[in-house]
Order: C-alpha cells, then structure tokens, then sequence
C-alpha cells in the first residue's frame, strides 16, 4: 500500500541514523530537493549517500555534505566545478568516496532490485576501478564481477503519480529513479501531482506502484515547464 | 590525406562527421567531440545517444527551449528531434555496454597503440578521481574514436606504445583523429597513418617508438 503524506517533513520523518540513502537525480534533473531538505531539517546523520554526483552548488545534495551529515558517497561524478562542499569535505578527510563507473552505478541498483546476487560486467577491466575485484574471461572477452548495492530508502522525484502509487516520469529527469525504487526497502517519492486511480494510461507506467511505499505532492518548476511545453504544441 | 598545416578543432569535427555512416547511431563526448554535431547533416541521418537516459538528442537549448529537466551528459540543456526517446540510466548503458550504438567519439589524455584509453583520471595524489560514463563509453561501442591533440603543451606526444595514465579501458580504441593526423589502430600495435597535417612521416616517427605503417597515399 503507498501511503500519500502532506509533506515532505512527513514524507522523510522515518529515516533513521546512519542509513544508506538511494537519492534520484543526474545533476539537479531528477533531484528530489524538497526531500533532501526535510531530511537536512530533520537532523538525519551518518548517512550513507548513493547518486550520481556529490551534490551541486548550494542545494540539495551539496547542503547535507555541507552540514557533514555524509560519512560515504558512492557515485560515478564527485569532482565538478560546483561541487565545492564535497571538494571541502574530501580534502578534509571528513567523507568517504567509493568511486563506481555511471553505467557499473546503475546496473548495481537495478541489480538489487531484481534480486541478483552478482554479475559480471566488462565496464572498468584492466584499470584501477576493478582492482582486487574477481575478474573472468567469457567466451573470449574479460568481465569484471560487481554486486547490488541495496538501500534502507530511496528518496526520488517523479513527474506525476496516480493515488495507488503508479509513477511516470519527465524527460531525462527520469534517469536513476526507476531502478532506485526497487532497491530500497522504503521509495520515498515526490511527484509534481497525485491524479485518481486510473488516470495514468496502465501502458505508460515506469515505476508500477509495487515500488511506491510514500508519496508526496510538490510542485516544482517541472510542472512549468510541462505546461509551458503543452502550450507551444497547441 | 596529406595537409602543409595542423587542422582546428572544426575541421577535425568535420573530419570525424563525414567518416560516420548515414543512419549511425552516435555518442559524442563531453569537450572537443560535442563539435562533431555541427557538422552532422540531415543526409547523415545520425540518431544522438546521451548516456543520461535519451535517444534522439537535438541541438543545445536557447532562451525559452531551456528545460531543466532535458540536459545531456555534461548537464547542458538540449532540445529533443522528433523520434526522440527517454528511459532510464540501466537501459541507457545497456545500449552502450551491449555493443548497439555504432559509434562513440571520445576525447583522450593519451592512447596507446593497441587501443588503450585513459581519459579520466591523471592520478597525481591530490587529485579528486571522477569517472562518470567514461569506462562504460570506451568499451561498449562498435567503433570508439577519440579526437585529441597530437602533442601535449610540453611537446610530448600523446599516442603512445603503452599510457602511463590510469586506464578508463582496455584495447578498445580504433581510430585516433589529431590536429596533426589520423590514425588506425590494431590489437598487434601496429598504427596506420591514414593522414598527416603539417607533420612529415619522418617527423612522427622520430618523436615515437610505435611501429606507424604509411597509408597517408592511398
């Protein structure tokens, strides 16, 4: 059952200390900042981080390092000329980086959502990424073996959701959020609207409501855009 | 292809642009590869893949195209073409990892004779390592070109016998295009000359220990 939530303090009031959070995003597309606030707010530490990035500028992501509430990141893209509080908190010894190649990133989520237990990639061999990591040569060409990474929650942003928790996104937007929502053991989601059951065409589902533990309705600049974008079709 | 003077960056990208087949499916990467779109035509018929989640890329966004939520790799606002598609990171980089795009043009730090690529990562101690989709680019399309200078600042050259970088991938590089030449790389190590700009072959291989065939005549 999905439990829609009035708020983001509401949405994120759960997490515990010490927690491995899956948060959605690539660069600020996708990033659920209304409920990386909240749990700013609401004082979570020791938190294992998994994105893509290590957070941009002043929001997001880059404020819950800021505060040194991230003892580990696992991401593909730390370093960027906005990433100053992770830059800070790194040089300083203060946060832990585990480095995984974009696509490794994802599949290691997707992985844990769909119950595998291992599997064998050729993304990384021979460099300094798979080192100490098993390694096998199949039918000819060499793999590299990398496991799940599994979350207690996965914070992400959707486009619209329906009240039974059936999600779509909204252009490249989407990127980590489908797999996120399966590997978690609670998907907190925020969506720029929450229609009637039964409003979302079943065939355009991308997260079906299985994944979808708490929702909650917050509109961002998204849905201008949406809108701004109906009106140059019409 | 011989040429009296070292080519720019433009003219390398259209280089690039007319050795890619019509209807080819291309990932460009960040920097100097970006350039190969301005000189990919509607008789091209190329489909760009941008490894955050799209087929179909369009040109970068201006004024009121600008959509946060429609940014490629380097986290720049692009517009969509028609016949445009989303999906998410997994299926993103199973396109690239399953060996369907036909095409992926990469920028480099240095190379090596038998396809080696580093591009990520210097590995001085103090610097902070970021790799993104860089590995999973380098071994996942048919053909992997890189687009480089030839020569660092200092004067080295930066097609090498073996990288002294750290690896993004293994002998997965094919062609190498330069400001100062184009070059064909294979599993031996032995490297094809298909053209040289403002650089004599005596010249090349004076400054390498890489066994270079000239094709530059044909």
């Amino acid at each position: 059952m999905t439990k829609i939530v009035e708020s983001a303090a509401e949405a994120v009031a759960n997490i515990d200390d010490g927690s491995t959070i899956l948060i959605g995003g690539f660069g600020n597309a996708g990033q659920p900042m209304e409920l990386i606030g909240a749990l700013l707010e609401g004082g979570a530490k020791n938190l294992t981080i998994v994105n893509n990035n290590a957070g941009q500028a002043d929001e997001g992501l880059a404020l819950l390092i800021k505060e040194r509430r991230v003892d580990k990141i696992i991401c593909s893209f730390p370093r960027q000329s906005d990433s100053w509080h992770f830059d800070e908190a790194y040089r300083a010894g203060e946060i832990e980086l585990e480095l995984v190649p974009q696509g490794n990133l994802a599949e290691r989520l997707r992985a844990a959502g769909a119950g595998i237990g291992a599997f064998f990639t050729p993304t990384g061999y021979g460099t300094m990424l798979a080192e100490g990591k098993e390694t096998r040569e199949i039918n000819g060409r060499n793999y590299v073996l990398e496991y799940p990474i599994h979350g207690d929650v996965a914070l992400i942003k959707a486009f619209k959701a329906d009240e039974k928790g059936n999600l779509i996104y909204r252009k490249t937007a989407r990127n980590f959020g489908p797999m996120m929502a399966t590997a978690a053991k609670q998907t907190i989601v925020q969506v720029e609207e929450i229609l009637p059951t039964g409003s979302l065409d079943p065939e355009n589902i991308v997260t079906p409501s299985i994944y979808t533990d708490v929702m909650v309705a917050i509109e961002t600049e998204s849905t201008a855009l949406a809108a701004r974008e109906q009106g140059a079709k019409n | 292809m011989l040429r009296d003077e070292r080519v720019d960056r433009n003219t390398l990208a259209e280089l690039v642009a007319n050795d890619i087949e019509s209807g080819s499916f291309v990932n460009l990467g960040i920097g100097q590869p970006t350039l190969v779109s301005n000189y990919l035509t509607a008789e091209h018929d190329v489909t760009l893949h941008t490894e955050n989640g799209m087929l179909g890329m369009g040109r970068a966004a201006e004024d009121d195209e600008i959509d946060g939520d429609l940014i490629n790799a380097g986290k720049i606002p692009v517009t969509e073409t028609p016949g445009a598609a989303f999906f998410h990171q997994a299926d993103s980089f199973a396109i690239m990892r399953g060996g369907h795009l036909d095409v992926c043009v990469l920028g480099a730090m240095q190379v090596s004779a038998s396809g080696d690529l580093a591009n990520w990562h210097t590995g001085a101690p103090d610097a902070i390592p970021a790799v993104g989709g860089a590995m999973d680019l380098a071994i996942g399309a048919k053909q992997v070109y890189v687009m480089m200078n030839l020569f660092t600042r200092e004067g080295e050259i930066k097609l090498l016998p073996k990288a002294t970088y750290p690896l993004t991938g293994v002998g997965c590089v094919s062609r190498v295009y330069t400001d100062h030449g184009i070059f064909e790389l294979s599993e031996s190590g032995t490297v094809t000359v298909k053209a040289l700009f403002g650089l004599t072959f005596e010249e090349l291989t004076s400054k390498s220990d890489i066994e270079f065939v000239d094709a530059t005549g044909n």
